[in-house]
């Protein structure tokens, strides 16, 4: 694969006058009303709150923190203190529109038996992760020889929660292991906006500051 | 307390009217009355009339009848939720959730608790007169289930002029008929929290209930159940009962920091059978306290109704089923510590309810109290119930 599935259309983004985060939008863009959503590591339910009162999605979510719980039950959030790495084998196939994995993969035991899972529950997969491939990140392992500490990527080696990073060439790799169809991707910048134009792989792979995919399960490719 | 002890073991045989049963037929609490032409009809096929349903309420029904909240009551508590115990004067036992500006606020809400049937505080139980001998109950009173209790209190809330409730939330036994009221009438109930409890009580769990009830019926004084016409009580095994059971609402680490391996009134042991450890001497004092307040029997029946409980084996050993459709939203909560009701026992339920696409929330409250932190100040706890009962209220128009 060459050039990237059909990219983001900037004209197609909905205005974010409200403050809400631009990656938030590019979610968003991708959710259709009134779709049963999944969201794994919801944080504090910013996302999924957003999805509600704009998309009226009926949402869920799993986030491992109790306080992320709490906010999100102090939202009226249906969410469940869980973990993506054990508990989604719990969810039966098919049981979501829309599973949202949003920079989280990389903190997987497993990110292939969870992408799979992902594949298995929702009917549509948006996933998004730090690319690791992005030129500053190269620059500080090539010219400092140092691992990079990012804005997508705050914490030093030693503390990062994050243990499976990868570049967005890496993902489309897993996606074709496990049979993933890409239906959309996009690079976003370091701001989270989508970039305008549809560009080769490798292009995206060196300015892209994180990767959004939309998946849905490839032809025979079964659950887990 | 080591008093407490010798006391247990020298306690002169009640003849009178027992004061634990003093609540029994005429509590310090409203009851509904259930004439002949309104009978409990229970699991047992067997039909409860006449009988009555003590109960307690905080708070006012608003003309929409909407912000009833029913708060169900765990294995040995009672209607005496945010009002002092007629028996042991303390405050009542979920004021710590319960009040005005509390999680379940009193000033918004309606809150109605009810003693469950086959208990020994006002509403119909073993202790209770048997209409057709005119002698207690005893063994005679039938064995009721937790889905019996939901029924009694379903048909008072009718009586209460209740359509619907906006919340029903409980622990352990309590959670239990939560989860059986969102099984039995999902129509009825608008948000649930089940806490601290299982869909079904485990191995583990019957095994502790039947050395309690083996304890009750080992003490020559339970004379076959009927002690209260033979004069006696059977203050020890049922005391002894307690003292097995108490051990499993608490946890390893919540006895070390409380007791450790502490002397009682020494720094040595006496080489004797008196309670030297502290921990002895807590317990002892919880086994006397508890007799003190509670009816044997009515402990064999309500130990049995919680062994019963299997609300998968309702719908074909699928847990999912029971609440296939529903629209309550739930909000699951355990404690890290509570090995009587496992993290694991929560998850079975989140796990059916995901399966049957009901809305479900879930937090698993770090604490290292065990089983009875549900009703111990946990701020954890309370910041979870708050933000679910707040939103929930929010999404009823409260």
């Amino acid at each position: 694969m060459n050039a990237p599935v059909t990219p983001w259309d900037a004209a197609q983004a909905i205005p974010r006058s409200d403050g809400a985060r631009v990656d938030h939008i590019a979610v968003l863009e991708l959710v259709p009303p009134g779709a049963r959503v999944l969201d794994i590591g919801c944080g504090d339910g910013t996302l999924l709150a957003l999805l509600r009162d704009r998309r009226g999605v009926d949402g869920r979510g799993i986030e491992l923190s109790r306080e992320g719980v709490n906010a999100c039950l102090a939202r009226g959030l249906p969410v469940i203190q869980g973990d993506a790495d054990t508990d989604l084998e719990n969810y039966p196939d098919d049981a979501f529109d829309v599973v949202v994995l949003s920079q989280t993969i990389q903190a997987t035991r497993n990110p292939r038996i969870v992408l799979e899972h992902l594949l298995r529950i929702g009917r549509q997969v948006v996933i998004s992760f730090p690319n690791f491939g992005h030129w500053r990140v190269r620059a500080e392992l090539a010219l400092r020889g140092r691992m990079p500490v990012t804005e997508l990527m705050p914490e030093a080696w030693y503390e990062t929660q994050n243990i499976h990073h990868c570049t967005i060439r890496d993902f489309v790799g897993l996606c074709r292991v496990v049979g993933a169809r890409i239906e959309r991707a996009a690079a976003l910048d370091a701001s989270g906006r989508p970039m305008r134009f549809s560009m080769p792989w490798w292009v995206w792979n060196l300015i892209g500051a994180q990767g959004v995919f939309l998946l849905r399960r490839g032809e025979g490719a079964g659950p887990g | 307390m080591d008093t407490a002890a010798d006391l247990i073991a020298n306690r002169p045989v009640e003849t009178g009217p027992a004061a634990e049963l003093s609540q029994a037929a005429d509590p310090k609490s409203p009851v509904a009355l259930f004439g002949p032409d309104e009978p409990l009809a229970t699991d047992a096929g067997v039909q409860i009339s006449p009988f009555q349903i003590a109960y307690q309420t905080a708070g006012t029904l608003n003309a929409d009848r909407s912000n009833a909240v029913l708060i169900c009551h765990a294995l040995t508590g009672d209607q005496h939720f945010a009002h002092t115990h007629p028996l042991t004067g303390k405050p009542g036992w979920w004021e710590t959730l319960v009040g005005p500006g509390k999680p379940i606020d009193t000033d918004r809400y309606f809150v109605v608790c009810s003693n469950v049937i086959g208990s020994c505080m006002g509403s119909t139980g073993p202790a209770s007169i048997n209409p057709a001998t005119g002698h207690p109950y005893g063994l005679d009173f039938p064995l009721v289930t937790i889905r019996d209790m939901v029924r009694a209190q379903a048909m008072l809330l009718d009586r209460l002029g209740i359509p619907d409730l906006f919340l029903c939330i409980g622990g352990s036994m309590g959670g239990m008929q939560v989860l059986q009221w969102a099984a039995s009438f999902p129509d009825r109930v608008f948000a649930a929290m089940p806490i601290a409890t299982g869909a079904r009580h485990s191995a583990q769990n019957i095994a502790f209930h039947e050395v309690g009830r083996q304890a009750i019926m080992a003490d020559p004084a339970w004379a076959e159940g009927r002690y209260l016409e033979a004069g006696t009580r059977p203050a020890k095994g049922l005391g002894v009962a307690r003292m097995g059971a108490h051990i499993t609402y608490l946890s390893e680490p919540a006895l070390h920091r409380k007791f450790g391996r502490r002397f009682q009134g020494g720094s040595a042991p006496t080489f004797s059978f008196n309670a030297d450890f502290q921990i002895e001497s807590y317990l002892r004092h919880q086994g006397l306290s508890f007799v003190e307040r509670f009816d044997a029997n009515a402990y064999l029946y309500l130990t049995r109704a919680m062994d019963y409980f299997d609300l998968a084996a309702d719908g074909g050993g699928v847990l999912a089923n029971a609440f296939r459709g529903t629209k309550t939203r739930f909000c699951v909560m355990s404690f890290t510590s509570d090995w009587l009701f496992p993290t694991a026992d929560s998850r079975a339920i989140v796990h059916a309810l995901n399966a049957a696409s009901a809305p479900v929330a879930f937090v698993e409250v770090e604490s290292d109290k065990g089983h009875d932190a549900f009703l111990l100040d946990e701020p954890a706890m309370f910041s979870a119930a708050r933000g679910f009962i707040d939103a929930a209220a929010r999404a009823r128009g409260l």
